[in-house]
């Protein structure tokens, strides 16, 4: 069980807001950290890897990491992390990024399997894809074989393809070695397979708290069901608008009325929801 | 030619040599915790000690070496001291000049290390006290090995300035051979007694070596910047 009980002010985009989060977390869980930028979500994960200093108490299965402004060292929790920009050790290749961390050959050897990174281990970082070097990050976090998984955005800066393959060994890590892992994200499709608590955080502030399902459903008023997407183009054919939509990695095409087109500007976020059967696409 | 070259006496470059590399070593353990205290520091002290820290990169060497002149002489506390203790004079003597050179030197050690220390992604040093290592471990096992241009530059550039003083090793050395007469106080006498030829090559070869230096320097960290680019 971990409990949280924290208060830091924050300084994001000149508004002072003051971060404070009261939570407990079963262990082995796998908890998603959502919300806007500046909200809060870094620091946080922050202050729970004792990165950055906060008020109040963090408690780590019976272990005190924070009291009374005492603050255990990083060095000293049982924690991963893993970077948005990776954070790897240049001078090392794949094999020594993760023996730094514990001379552990056969752990080491274990984690490059588990990613498909045997062949790549005595390579530097600086010669490996986005998606190798984020797998080496992850492999490199879990050496420390911690009770607490934190990630940072780890997937944001790779192609669909890669974050689903990525995503799918980030499970597999976090059921293999049994840690509870808080993950921030902004994907959906990512916070539902991945995650079965997610957190809304919002200036500081969270907003809602639950299974990703009832948090992340965004349908509205009478509608069945209901997909944020991006207007990609509006093709004319005859009397008919058919409007051309990026939901997720899906490409779909809905029937406009003109009038409906003309409301609508191409590249901007709409929403594709139905009421019946007829779908319907309205400004996000 | 090659006679004339070979009948030159090469004492003062040998002294010129051994000061900079003694004065390179020194600076070196002196400016490394310093600069890697500054590069991640918050505190107030920060501009004070980089402002007092980057004076001999601003004032005259006479000014400098008459304060330190005045610090090190028998009658002040420090030479008081290590007359005392160790039995060295600091004033016109090799000891002295180390002394000097490293105040005179300091910043060209100091702060190609600290701008490569801060030029470091702070969440790789992070992730190294995340895997349990101390800032000293890190130090030496992340840091230093991922600013090795800078690390260079420091070092070669330490070593060149030393080579190149003049104002500060004149006034605190003099010009005792074999002791203090290093090749830039040499050249000076040379021209000062007329004697343009031996100037003249202890000049050309002070001119050459530093090209080298240089040049070796600046490809070093050509090709190093584009491996480590990415990281930085």
């Amino acid at each position: 069980m971990i409990g949280i009980d924290i208060r830091k002010p924050l300084s994001a985009h000149g508004e002072a807001t003051v971060l404070q989060v009261r939570l407990r977390i079963e262990s082995g869980s796998f908890i998603a950290l959502a919300g806007p930028s500046g909200s809060g979500k870094t620091t946080l994960l922050r202050i729970l890897a004792g990165l950055e200093e906060a008020e109040g108490t963090i408690r780590v299965d019976g272990e005190t990491w924070l009291e009374e402004g005492k603050a255990l060292r990083p060095q000293k929790r049982a924690i991963g992390f893993v970077f948005q920009d990776y954070a790897l050790f240049p001078n090392m290749t794949v094999r020594q990024n993760l023996l730094f961390v514990r001379k552990d050959p056969a752990l080491a050897a274990q984690l490059l399997e588990l990613t498909e990174m045997e062949s790549l281990a005595h390579r530097y970082p600086h010669t490996l894809s986005g998606g190798q070097q984020q797998r080496v990050a992850l492999c490199r976090a879990m050496m420390n074989r911690p009770k607490l998984l934190l990630l940072d955005e780890p997937l944001s800066a790779l192609d669909p393809a890669m974050r689903t393959r990525l995503q799918h060994e980030i499970l597999t890590l976090h059921r293999r070695f049994g840690t509870t892992t808080i993950m921030v994200s902004h994907d959906p499709g990512e916070i539902y397979r991945l995650a079965e608590r997610v957190l809304m955080l919002k200036q500081g502030k969270i907003t809602a708290d639950g299974e990703p399902k009832t948090v992340l459903l965004h349908t509205r008023g009478s509608q069945k069901f209901s997909f944020e997407g991006e207007l990609l183009d509006i093709v004319r054919i005859d009397v008919m608008h058919i409007a051309v939509v990026a939901i997720g990695q899906q490409i779909v095409e809905v029937a406009l009325s003109r009038s409906e087109a003309a409301h609508l500007r191409i590249g901007e976020k709409v929403r594709v929801g139905t009421k019946a059967f007829a779908p319907t696409v309205t400004q996000a | 030619m090659l006679e004339k070259l070979l009948a030159v006496d090469y004492t003062p470059f040998v002294l010129s040599f051994k000061l900079a590399a003694v004065t390179t070593v020194v600076l070196f353990f002196i400016s490394l915790p310093l600069a890697w205290f500054l590069a991640r520091t918050r505190s107030r002290a920060k501009p004070l000690i980089e402002a007092l820290s980057a004076l001999p990169i601003v004032l005259p060497p006479s000014v400098l070496g008459f304060y330190i002149l005045r610090a090190l002489s028998d009658n002040s506390p420090v030479g008081a001291f290590f007359e005392k203790t160790f039995g060295v004079s600091l004033t016109f003597s090799f000891p002295g000049l180390v002394v000097a050179s490293c105040l005179y030197s300091f910043p060209f050690m100091l702060q190609p290390l600290q701008g490569g220390f801060q030029s470091l992604n702070r969440r790789m040093l992070e992730a190294s006290f995340i895997a349990g290592k101390s800032p000293l471990a890190t130090l030496f096992m992340v840091a230093l090995p991922n600013i090795k241009p800078a690390l260079l530059t420091a070092l070669i550039v330490t070593f060149a300035h030393t080579v190149g003083e003049f104002g500060v090793v004149l006034m605190v050395g003099g010009s005792i051979p074999g002791e203090t007469k290093v090749a830039s106080v040499a050249i000076y006498e040379f021209v000062e007694t007329m004697d343009f030829e031996t100037g003249h090559i202890y000049s050309a070869i002070m001119v050459l070596i530093s090209f080298v230096v240089l040049f070796a320097v600046y490809t070093f960290n050509h090709r190093h910047g584009r491996k480590f680019g990415a990281f930085q």
